[in-house]
């Protein structure tokens, strides 16, 4: 598990018209991760997230992505993502391709893609019109043991999925601890699996039930403090949620996101140097 | 008439949070029903049992969260789980008393959309989407809905069906095998409505002081029915308009406070 630049990693490892899940329920979103991959301008991707965030609205709106596979697309506690609804509404600045889940078909696409199954089973019972939207792709069969309806949901195996997480030791093993969301199943769906971290440590002081992604799983690590920024890494930052709140503003113009992205994302090196330009780096 | 004293999301809100008996395991959704439930656990309700669907259960926070997953919602939360374990073993399982959910568009028989205004291809609004409220609405023992009554919102026809309430009604929700009760109440900001017992057609059951009917019926896109006996619901007692207004001030508080982030290398 090679211990690389977040440039070089996101280089190597993410390539145009890949699949690619950027994990994190609330916690622990690799924005820093994501804003490289604005950098080295990378397009067509097929994006994947179970709550696309202010980072898939930064992504979409920089025109990285042509497809978003997703559950809930807002602002949490804000309202709207104003870059994935222009690209939705009025294909700006290309036209989206969407397949949308609930949260619980989503999640078991992930953990059926991490379990090497075709598909995932729940029970069915109600048809929503989430049945039948152009990309659903849900199918229904019966239990063999039971005759029971049951709702199949195709696995998803990205190409690639990236994650941040607290801390990686020695020997390359990476802790996630607090709110996990579907981010070890999303990790071990994947082909690839990068990994961004607050910090290197000789050992993790994990507890016995700790999440604990093994060295050998991971394709490539790069150490990234604040790397969550805006949202939040348990025991290191709090989410920012006065940015969150600051993003409605921000986004909602074409012109007044291009000129933040300019700035704040293209015009910086890094992301240390962007934490610096927020005013948020002590 | 002059000002009640309370905003109408204040009444919605105390409206809400005296649904939840003591004890009640409650999957929460963030805004109004987040101010609810955790208003509830601070009054009449101690041990209410939180579950928000970032996979905190029994969370017990300070403060609001902004989003549904919010440190404070780990910090102050029994037990974290996966997210498919929240949604499988939980929710799916059976282990909900009651589900909490707004959405932009609800129709007369408690069905729900939070997916798009207009045409599903060329939308008028694209708006979030399902997240966890379809499995919500199937799985609770009962739902409770949340949201501003007004014509746009409380539809003839939804223009999408996120998430089912009680379908067509007069027991097609039964029929289809949905293991939870549906809506047992429609919350707003004009009062309250409640499916009729034969129909599942959502009637208004309660108004709070100083609303007419006329009024509720105006802000509703279908001809809305009246129950047989019309409650009039009181003002919000004085100790639960002064503990939300605790709540929200601490919650301001802490969102305001800046963040510090040491780069160590």
């Amino acid at each position: 598990m090679p211990l690389l630049p977040l440039t070089e990693a996101i280089a190597t490892h993410v390539h145009d018209g890949d699949s690619v899940a950027l994990e994190g329920f609330t916690h622990l979103i690799p924005f820093a991760a994501g804003h490289e991959i604005i950098r080295l301008k990378r397009r067509s991707l097929h994006l994947i997230r179970m709550t696309p965030d202010l980072i898939y609205d930064q992504l979409i709106g920089m025109g990285c992505a042509t497809r978003l596979t997703f559950s809930w697309g807002g602002n949490p506690g804000v309202g709207s993502l104003h870059r994935l609804r222009d690209a939705v509404e009025r294909q700006w600045p290309q036209p989206l391709t969407l397949s949308e889940f609930s949260h619980a078909e989503l999640a078991l696409a992930y953990q059926a893609g991490a379990s090497g199954m075709s598909c995932g089973l729940m029970p069915h019972h109600a048809d929503t019109d989430l049945t039948r939207v152009p990309g659903a792709r849900l199918s229904t069969v019966r239990c063999p043991f039971t005759g029971q309806l049951l709702t199949a949901v195709p696995a998803i195996n990205p190409d690639v999925t990236i994650l941040h997480a607290q801390q990686i030791d020695a020997e390359g093993n990476v802790l996630i601890r607090g709110i996990v969301g579907a981010a070890k199943e999303a990790a071990l769906a994947a082909r690839r699996v990068l990994v961004t971290v607050e910090e290197r440590v000789e050992r993790l002081r994990a507890d016995l039930n700790a999440v604990v992604l093994p060295s050998w799983l991971i394709s490539a690590a790069s150490i990234v403090p604040g790397g969550a920024y805006p949202s939040y890494a348990q025991g290191y930052y709090p989410r920012d949620n006065r940015f969150y709140l600051a993003w409605d503003a921000i986004a909602r113009d074409r012109r007044t996101f291009t000129a933040w992205m300019e700035r704040h994302v293209l015009g910086v090196a890094d992301h240390a140097a962007l934490l610096r330009a927020l005013g948020v780096a002590a | 008439m002059t000002a009640p004293g309370y905003t109408p999301d204040e009444i919605m809100t105390v409206t809400a949070a005296r649904h939840l008996r003591d004890g009640a395991v409650c999957f929460v959704g963030i805004g109004l029903p987040s101010a609810a439930c955790n208003l509830a656990r601070m009054t009449h309700a101690p041990r209410l049992v939180l579950i928000y669907e970032s996979g905190t259960v029994a969370t017990k926070p300070t403060v609001l969260p902004l989003s549904i997953g919010d440190g404070e919602l780990a910090e102050t939360a029994t037990a974290i789980v996966p997210l498919p374990e929240i949604f499988a073993h939980y929710l799916q399982r059976g282990r909900v008393d009651v589900g909490f959910l707004g959405a932009a568009q609800i129709d007369a028989f408690g069905n729900l959309n939070s997916t798009v205004i207009g045409d599903y291809a060329q939308p008028g609004v694209r708006l979030p989407g399902a997240g966890g409220a379809p499995e919500i609405a199937t799985y609770a023992r009962e739902v409770l809905v949340i949201m501003k009554q007004t014509p746009r919102s409380f539809v003839p026809r939804l223009d999408f069906l996120t998430s089912a309430g009680y379908l067509t009604g007069s027991g097609a929700r039964a029929a289809s095998g949905s293991p939870g009760g549906g809506p047992r109440a429609v919350i707003t900001d004009f009062g309250v409505l409640r499916p009729r017992p034969a129909t599942q057609e959502l009637e208004l059951a309660a108004l709070y002081p100083g609303i007419s009917v006329d009024a509720a019926r105006a802000a509703t896109g279908w001809p809305l029915g009246v129950a047989e006996h019309l409650e009039i619901l009181p003002a919000p007692p004085r100790a639960d308009l002064e503990a939300l207004r605790d709540l929200e001030s601490r919650t301001r508080e802490a969102q305001a406070r800046p963040i510090r982030i040491n780069l160590r290398n």
